[in-house]
């Protein structure tokens, strides 16, 4: 709501990769808004802590609701949103600090109910609002402002760890690209099922990867991305889990199951089963 | 001699059967007109284990679980050596003499539970040969109980004849022993059977009709004793389109995913216990700043930590109403009896949809398990207050003023942020000062909308007043009414709203002299909630796991009262 709002003053630094991913998640908003004709009021965004959390009140253009609520406990709300009301969109925006530190707790059973949200998440690799301490996406003896001697933990491989946990859908994308991330987006919301889409969102403050990540020729520096190629079939588990040893970061869907059913799905089956009995009857019960 | 009430204890270990029979007793005392309360107690283990249940029976309305044991039902010698000293004097012991021996106690009669049922062709009648002998000894007449199986065993289908022959053959087993071993305890007067509907229930299970006649929609927990109970009822019954129950992975899951649901337009509620209820402090705090209405049951038990997981306690009070960090103070209903649970609950809802935030229910271990007749509620006359819902255009400025504004519902007009940040009037962070003033006296103010003037009042004009909370009330109202017969000058106050109290009760209790709280914590904590209100208030406390006693309270409240008098006389 930056452009309407004077009061709110939260600005993120020039040349950080949350500008892109906001810019995606507008084009996937609005894309969605045209192709269904739901208003944009059918999305809700509930936003994590950090820095990128405040995604939520940089929107721009038709407002989606949100929901900006505490460190690490953006999927449980937004379990509760979906499971409330199966009908809205929800995604979840989150840092890697608060989607992988404080709320890694919340992934794995997500991904067993098969919760059939959308989250973007932002790694930067650190925690940048705090101003600069590591982070699980941090590698192995990276010096920040809370590792002076180096970080003593090795790094995790976040899209490793969606897919052994049983996400059913896994995309990896670079906030310099808001068009194909906006695709990436799209597919997560329209895939009926726990999605999350992995964005490289750097940090220019505290932890500056866009050369590491687009390569420097001059300097004989390597992309560390690369693009998945097409001949990957996203519905091949050992294909997907093949890719993830290759080194790098790949961009694109990794892994897609589109035949588990979803929480609402499941929940919807047992209605029949329940027989649902008025408030009269359940005390009938007790009644001598 | 005529009896009006009588207290039984049944005690052995999980799995022997002590609870059944227990509610055997409970149940064919309700269906001839008594009223009857159970009080239990588990070991926190699933086989074995000391167990005991207690059921007290009496002509009028009971409201505590009695201090005396008339009967003490022995199901092994640990049990017979761990309760006998709580048996009354000229009591009766009766031990199962298939399980063990027992030599020297005068009061005790030993019967052959098992052999007996054996007798009958149904091993399972065992607890009809004790109800049976329990009869007798209260002189409570055969057609009752024979009323009692036929009922409760015609169901419809091919082995009842037999099931009943059986069953009343083992209560006139246990009756025939009873009368051959000479033991009476008098004649319990007959019942008068209410004119009104009855429903036989525990305190967790009214509580759990009341949330559903509240308007429950969504209930989430994790399992934790004693509220575990709710949630597996809710996963059966709160099912079908725009219903839903489940249970998530932590109480961090349930907090969090009720604010979701809340912010999303459903009435939702969890239940959990202290551990349970520590893990939902930031949530809490959250569902204040955002204004969302949810509804959290603690059902107490004791200590801090694992504590004691199957005992009782009112140790969570000032956890439950200063859950989080940052100036909150969330509105408390603790209700007191089976009864008040399920009229707390509805309360709760009507709470929390009033001034658009948490409100904390408060239960304890003993209401919990507590299996008592109530009256059965008339639905018709309950009043269930919905959601003020938003039904403008977009640019809705959700959180301007000062006064409660309606909720925009997602999917619809209105969009704005929920923030646990503080934030504007659209709900976008902010650190202005101004506005910081603004939302946090728009938050307390708010709480005035919960004020109520109903409250329980006795001997208004007394300068010393008994007022206790939550579930010590029964122990407490038993003591108050024997207090009042002796003659001693105290008064009864009483109310299920601990945050805000009744304006007028408040004032009322600022005029006494003294105001005794029973309560059941080692730091007096509603007394001193009270007395930073400006009351002179003093607490009666106790930290054993268990209940009060009548007789305990009635000594204090005479020694407190007394001592009172002699300052204020100036001797």
């Amino acid at each position: 709501m930056s452009k309407k709002n004077a009061e709110y003053d939260f600005k993120w630094c020039p040349g950080c990769g949350d500008f892109g991913v906001r810019r995606a998640l507008e084009f996937s908003m609005v894309d969605r808004l045209e192709e269904t004709g739901l208003p944009m009021e059918n999305n809700v965004v509930i936003a994590g802590i950090g820095c990128s959390g405040n995604l939520v009140h940089l929107l721009e253009g038709p407002q989606p609701y949100g929901f900006h609520g505490i460190h690490g406990r953006s999927l449980p709300i937004a379990m509760g949103v979906k499971m409330a009301r199966p009908e809205l969109n929800v995604v979840v925006v989150a840092g890697d600090g608060d989607f992988l530190s404080i709320g890694a707790e919340h992934i794995g059973p997500q991904a067993s109910r098969n919760l059939n949200v959308c989250a973007v998440i932002m790694d930067n690799g650190v925690y940048g609002l705090t101003k600069g301490q590591s982070s699980p996406t941090t590698a192995l003896g990276v010096i920040t402002s809370s590792t002076p001697f180096g970080k003593l933990e090795s790094e995790i491989n976040p899209l490793e760890l969606y897919l052994t946990l049983g996400v059913s859908f896994i995309a990896s994308g670079f906030s310099s690209q808001p068009r194909p991330l906006a695709s990436l987006i799209t597919q997560g919301m329209e895939h009926p099922g726990f999605s999350i889409v992995h964005v490289q969102s750097p940090c220019t403050a505290y932890n500056d990867t866009y050369e590491s990540l687009k390569g420097n020729a001059k300097k004989g520096i390597q992309p560390a991305l690369w693009s998945i190629p097409d001949e990957h079939d996203p519905g091949d588990r050992a294909a997907a889990h093949e890719l993830l040893q290759q080194g790098g970061i790949p961009l694109g869907v990794i892994y897609q199951d589109s035949d588990r059913l979803s929480l609402d799905q499941q929940v919807e089956k047992t209605w029949a089963k329940a027989g649902a009995k008025s408030v009269q009857e359940l005390m009938g019960a007790f009644e001598f | 001699m005529d009896m009006r009430d009588f207290v039984v204890r049944f005690a052995g270990e999980g799995g022997q059967g002590v609870v059944t029979s227990a509610e055997g007793l409970a149940q064919v005392s309700t269906q001839v007109g008594y009223h009857a309360l159970t009080f239990a107690t588990f070991p926190s283990q699933i086989l074995g284990g000391p167990t005991w249940t207690q059921v007290r029976i009496c002509v009028d309305p009971v409201f505590s679980p009695g201090d005396d044991v008339d009967v003490l039902v022995a199901f092994n010698q640990e049990a017979y050596d761990t309760h006998k000293d709580e048996v009354r004097e000229n009591g009766v012991v009766i031990f199962n003499a298939d399980e063990f021996d027992l030599q020297g106690d005068p009061r005790a009669l030993g019967l052959p539970v098992d052999e007996l049922a054996r007798s009958t062709g149904n091993n399972r009648a065992a607890n009809m040969v004790i109800i049976g002998a329990l009869a007798h000894l209260v002189d409570m007449p055969q057609n009752y109980l024979d009323e009692f199986v036929t009922k409760r065993f015609s169901r419809g289908r091919a082995g009842d004849d037999e099931i009943i022959r059986s069953n009343i053959m083992a209560i006139g087993l246990g009756r025939e022993h009873m009368a051959a071993s000479g033991f009476s305890l008098g004649s319990l007067e007959d019942p008068v059977m209410p004119d009104y509907a009855q429903l036989m229930l525990k305190g967790n299970e009214a509580l759990a009709l009341g949330a559903l006649a509240g308007g429950l929609e969504f209930y989430v927990g994790y399992p934790i004793s004693p509220a575990t109970t709710i949630l597996l009822y809710m996963e059966r019954n709160l099912v079908g389109e725009g219903k839903f129950a489940y249970q998530v992975s932590s109480e961090i899951e349930s907090i969090t995913a009720l604010l979701g649901a809340g912010f999303a337009g459903k009435k939702a509620m969890t239940a959990t216990a202290g551990p349970g209820f520590s893990l939902m402090s930031e949530g809490i705090g959250l569902g204040w700043i955002a204004e969302i209405p949810v509804v959290i049951v603690d059902v107490q038990r004791g200590g801090p930590a694992t504590g004691l997981p199957t005992k009782t306690e009112q140790s969570d009070l000032m956890a439950c109403m200063f859950p989080a960090h940052g100036d909150v103070r969330i509105p408390i209903i603790a209700v007191g009896s089976v009864e008040e649970c399920f009229y707390g609950a509805i309360k709760a809802f009507n709470w929390s949809e009033r001034y658009q935030g948490p409100v904390v229910l408060m239960t304890e271990m003993a209401l919990a398990e507590r299996a008592q007749n109530i009256p059965k509620p008339d639905l018709s006359k309950v009043q269930v207050q919905g959601r003020q819902v938003y039904q403008g255009t977009n640019g809705y400025r959700r959180y301007a003023g000062h006064e409660l504004s309606p909720m925009p519902i997602p999917g619809n007009p209105g969009a704005y942020v929920a923030n646990g940040s503080e934030h504007d009037d659209m709900g976008d962070t902010t650190h202005l000062p101004e506005r910081h003033v603004q939302m946090t006296e728009r938050r307390f103010g708010k709480l005035k909308l919960l004020e109520e003037d109903d409250y329980e009042v006795d001997k208004p004009e007394e300068s010393i007043v008994l007022m206790t909370w939550g579930g010590s009330k029964g122990p407490a109202l038993e003591a108050y009414n024997q207090l009042k017969e002796q003659g001693v000058p105290v008064g009864w106050r009483y109310t299920m709203f601990l945050n805000p109290l009744p304006p007028k009760l408040l004032e009322e209790l600022k005029q006494k002299e003294l105001v005794i709280v029973p309560e059941l914590n080692y730091q007096g904590q509603f007394a001193s909630i009270l007395r930073s209100q400006g009351v002179k208030a003093e607490a009666i406390t106790q930290y054993t796991g268990l209940p009060f006693k009548v007789r305990h309270l009635v000594e204090e409240v005479t020694r407190m009262t007394e001592s009172r008098l002699k300052e204020t006389v100036g001797v």
